[in-house]
């Protein structure tokens, strides 16, 4: 149930990926799909009634191993966050620069190509 | 717990069904913060404060890049979708998508019953098991991404590096001067 949750979110972003014709909208989609995908690998690794994957002093090793969370997915998640980062200032800064050429973030009439 | 990771995630689906359809652009760029800073609620609940904190400055950042893009003088608002297909056909696409997806997800590890807990020799295992004698870490997420896959991290900073350099090059309004300008030395 929650992983058909995630999954919803993400098909909102394609929803919007593939019918809006607002640049700003299309970006707003990417970082939804892009929110959903980091939850999804996240919820993979998750063990009910686990613990967050930093060792104590006063536990046991073998109590750790077995109530620790998956802690690969989340080292991978955090470097696919910072990545998402940098995707969304490059298409922000490219839908400035198109509006500044076009004077509109329709991606309709930025179709038709001047030249 | 599992009910507020649920209630979270059903907050972060409405929030992104706003997003989508409202005709207010600046309402959309503040709505898709509200899904940001749902998922970092969800990371929390997840056990992930590692990944819980880093995404706090993303979306900080992302929302001051796309109010920046947004807030623009005469800047028209336009209702209406393109048409790709059809508009019914697509969103029978998408649910024909979605159907597929929940069949797919029926052959994942159940929800809370992750693979290391299942499989003896996983690779996490081995970082949970030893990541404190390897690298002297006890945070064992800061261990793989520092340690195990230091060359993953690297790659990410030259990523993020390179993206930045790519959008200031896209940003920038005057061109780099000529040899033959006299100023050109100062740069």
């Amino acid at each position: 149930m929650h992983y058909a949750l995630v999954l919803m979110l993400f098909m909102i972003g394609l929803y919007g990926v593939v019918v809006k014709r607002n640049l700003i909208k299309i970006i707003i989609s990417l970082i939804i799909m892009e929110t959903a995908v980091n939850v999804f690998i996240v919820m993979v690794g998750y063990r009910s009634g686990g613990m967050a994957p930093i060792m104590q002093q006063t536990m046991a090793t073998e109590t750790f191993i077995r109530n620790s969370v998956d802690p690969l997915p989340q080292a991978l998640v955090l470097t696919a966050i910072v990545i998402g980062l940098g995707v969304t200032a490059l298409t922000i800064s490219i839908a400035m620069r198109l509006y500044e050429r076009y004077g509109t973030y329709d991606v309709r009439e930025i179709r038709r190509l001047r030249g | 717990m599992l009910e507020l990771t649920g209630v979270l995630l059903l907050f972060m689906v409405m929030a992104a069904i706003i997003a989508i359809e409202t005709k207010d652009l600046l309402g959309a760029v503040i709505s898709v913060t509200a899904v940001g800073f749902g998922s970092i609620i969800a990371f929390f609940y997840l056990r992930a404060p590692d990944v819980a904190i880093v995404p706090i400055v993303v979306e900080v950042v992302v929302l001051v890049i796309l109010i920046r893009a947004t807030l623009r003088a005469g800047l028209k608002t336009f209702i209406g979708n393109r048409p790709f297909f059809g508009y019914l056909v697509t969103v029978a696409l998408l649910v024909v998508i979605f159907l597929a997806g929940i069949r797919v997800f029926g052959g994942l590890p159940a929800f809370g019953d992750p693979v290391v807990a299942r499989i003896p020799d996983a690779p996490a295992r081995a970082y949970i098991e030893s990541g404190l004698e390897d690298t002297g870490a006890t945070n064992v997420v800061t261990a793989v991404l520092l340690d195990y896959r230091a060359y993953d991290t690297l790659g990410e900073a030259t990523v993020l590096f390179t993206s930045i350099v790519g959008a200031v090059a896209i940003l920038r309004r005057k061109a780099r001067k000529k040899p033959s300008d006299p100023e050109a030395d100062e740069w």
